[in-house]
């Protein structure tokens, strides 16, 4: 006889539903009601990262010691998944840079001394961290970047300007990318910079498409002294961490993308059962069923491809290959999946109201953001070795 | 303070319900379930107590295997341990027979406070607390809103009907029965989820805790509310019928 059991992947387990439902209820109770009073707005509150941090989501993979719970990657897919139930992705954005664009490279790198004074702050939501890497001439070419910091004494000094800094306007410290020599790949080093220091300041905030609820921000940096010890890692190591720190980036990014996927299915769902036309309900056409059918099999099929690549990366295997992978398909995915999603809405998913819309105009982005499609492609043709 | 918490896990309110094929329960294959709504704030009462007095805050569960889940939901908000009284078929049981059960199960514990739900959300019978008040040889009182305590004194408030509240002053130890919506509810965060693992939780099967009670009481058949519409006109003046329009919206419809 066949024993039924439960699938042993992916592992998740009664931990990761009691995680899927209290991030639930935090989104349901703390974000969504608000969600378009503040998109309106174009700024959500600060305090959003005291809540978000109590609740533990910026220290899901962090040890404890540093107020972390000591989780793993299933941990953050399962917080992933149910945060799509702020129908804001502004905020979830916000939340990722803080979660996993910048703890976990200060937990990695960083001294313990670096650590209690970023690292622990940081989890607990109490200072507020952005990631500073791209500048108006650098982008995807990352070796390319021109802000430079000299040394000074026991200091570094540092001049230029970024640009696409989210968080960059609420920001306590930034996670700094600097040239500290000439060389292209060894002369990069990361930084961890007090936005308090002088010298610093915020330009304009960027007007966006999307994510118009989120600060996206121009930096500038005149003469602005930090001392040494600020060095995070090596010096001149800086452009191998960035590599390597992109993969969790790009994996948080295909999770992020995938919950929202979901939710605007959902919403479709939804709106097709209750919307009637030419006597029956949308949903009862066949041109719907199996747009719909066939968009919840190519995300299934994204799903599991993100999953193996949280597998590798749980195992501290080599996941570069697959994490690009995963990025890329559903971050392409999303542009078709909320596109019809919208559609399915007619003329009220054109309209601000629906959250629909905002998931379809947000999701935009991320073919661009973290590494685009094009540059995803290059690198996987390289690893392939055409 | 040593408080014990009563939990019970029933349908997550936003289930579709069906009636199984005996027609005396709603079938639970395909169900969600939650903690029970009032036992939350049950919990969060006890929670908060514990903060403001110290000591420790004990969850009694019972229901089948998968009534663990609502036990470490209670735990990781911040309880620290658990009885599972591990029973399949409660639903046998009337509250007399349950809470025969409950007490048992406390035998050994020495609860300076027990909190219940007012009421459960499948069954609604809102008497399990009160026989175990009894059972246990506690003073009890009912619908309760808030909770302080003063030097061994409780002074509780319940709610009385159409807007009345009692402000009552008790003694410890106690049984509360505790009313919805009182307070907001904590968040099981991610380090309590973690955290929960590692506390006891102690199982006993209910053929160990002894015979509970012959039922008295027993479902012939559970059924949805017909769905039907009714037309009423009132004729006379617009105040007057403005009158008993709202009289049937409060006391017929009960929507007001
Ligand atoms: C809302 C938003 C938030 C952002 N947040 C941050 C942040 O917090 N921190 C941060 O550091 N950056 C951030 N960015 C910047 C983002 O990472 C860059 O926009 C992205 O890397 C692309 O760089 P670029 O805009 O300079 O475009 P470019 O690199 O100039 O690329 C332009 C186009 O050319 C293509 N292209 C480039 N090179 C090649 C090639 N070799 N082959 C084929 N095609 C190529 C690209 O794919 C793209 O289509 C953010 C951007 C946005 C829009």
């Amino acid at each position: 006889m066949i024993q039924a059991s439960s699938p042993s992947f992916p592992p998740f387990t009664e931990e990761h539903e009691l995680v899927r439902q209290s991030v639930k209820r935090f989104c349901l109770e703390e974000i969504a009601p608000f969600a378009t009073e503040w998109e309106n707005a174009g700024e959500y509150p600060r305090e959003l990262f005291h809540k978000a941090a109590h609740l533990g989501l910026f220290g899901i993979r962090t040890d404890p010691k540093w107020g972390g719970a000591g989780m793993d990657w299933w941990a953050s897919a399962a917080a992933y998944e149910a945060l799509r139930f702020t129908d804001f992705p502004s905020i979830n954005i916000g939340f990722m840079v803080q979660a996993d664009l910048t703890v976990p490279l200060i937990d990695e790198l960083g001294t313990d001394e670096l650590r209690k004074e970023f690292l622990a702050p940081a989890v607990a939501g109490k200072r507020i961290a952005a990631l500073a890497i791209s500048e108006p001439g650098c982008g995807s070419d990352v070796a390319a970047l021109r802000t430079t910091a000299r040394e000074d004494g026991g200091d570094f000094v540092i001049s230029g300007q970024k640009l696409w800094i989210t968080n960059g306007v609420n920001a306590d410290f930034l996670l700094l990318a600097v040239r500290t020599a000439e060389d292209r790949h060894h002369g990069i080093s990361l930084l961890l910079f007090p936005t308090e220091t002088k010298g610093f300041s915020v330009g304009k905030r960027l007007k966006k498409v999307g994510h118009v609820a989120s600060d996206t921000a121009e930096l500038f940096f005149d003469e602005c002294r930090i001392p040494q010890r600020y060095l995070l890692g090596r010096r001149n190591r800086g452009f191998y961490y960035i590599m390597g720190h992109f993969q969790g980036e790009r994996l948080a990014t295909a999770m992020l993308v995938l919950s929202f996927m979901d939710r605007s299915m959902e919403l479709a769902v939804q709106y097709g059962k209750e919307r009637q036309a030419f006597g029956r309900r949308l949903i009862d056409n066949q041109v719907w069923r199996h747009r719909l059918a066939e968009h919840r099999a190519s995300i299934e099929a994204a799903r599991w491809l993100t999953y193996h690549a949280a597998d590798l990366m749980n195992h501290h295997a080599k996941a570069d290959r697959e994490v690009s992978m995963a990025k890329l398909v559903t971050t392409e995915l999303a542009q078709k999946v909320t596109y019809d999603c919208m559609q399915i809405h007619g003329g009220f998913g054109y309209t601000t109201e629906y959250p629909v819309s905002r998931i379809w105009r947000d999701m935009r982005l991320y073919t661009i953001g973290a590494g685009t499609s094009e540059i995803m492609k290059e690198k996987l043709a390289k690893q392939e070795g055409w | 303070m040593n408080i014990v918490v009563c939990v019970k896990q029933t349908p997550a309110r936003d289930s579709l319900l069906r009636v199984d094929a005996a027609g005396k329960w709603v079938s639970e294959d395909d169900l969600n379930f939650e903690i029970n709504e009032p036992d939350a704030y049950a919990l969060e009462s006890g929670l908060q107590l514990k903060e403001q007095h110290g000591g420790e805050v004990t969850v009694l569960c019972a229901g089948p295997a998968r009534a663990a889940q609502t036990i470490r939901e209670a735990l990781a908000k911040g309880a620290d341990r658990a009885i599972h009284i591990a029973a399949d078929h409660l639903g046998a049981l009337d509250p007399l027979g349950l809470a025969k059960l409950m007490a048992a199960a406390l035998r050994d514990e020495k609860p300076d406070l027990v909190l219940t739900g007012l009421q459960s959300d499948d069954l609604g019978y809102g008497q399990t607390g009160v026989i175990l008040a009894e059972l246990l040889g506690l003073p009890h009182a009912t619908i309760i809103m808030q909770v302080e305590v003063e030097g061994g004194t409780l002074q509780v408030k319940r709610e009385l009907e159409d807007g009345w509240f009692q402000h009552v002053a008790m003694p410890l130890p106690a049984l509360l029965t505790i009313q919805s919506g009182i307070s907001k509810l904590r968040y099981a965060t991610l380090m309590g989820i973690k955290r929960a693992k590692t506390k006891p939780v102690r199982t006993v099967s209910a053929a160990e805790l002894g015979d509970a009670a012959t039922p008295v009481l027993e479902v012939a058949r559970v059924y949805a509310p017909p769905r039907g519409k009714r037309t009423q006109l009132f004729d006379g003046d617009a105040r007057e019928s403005a009158a008993r329009l709202v009289e049937k919206l409060r006391f017929e419809a009960r929507v007001l």
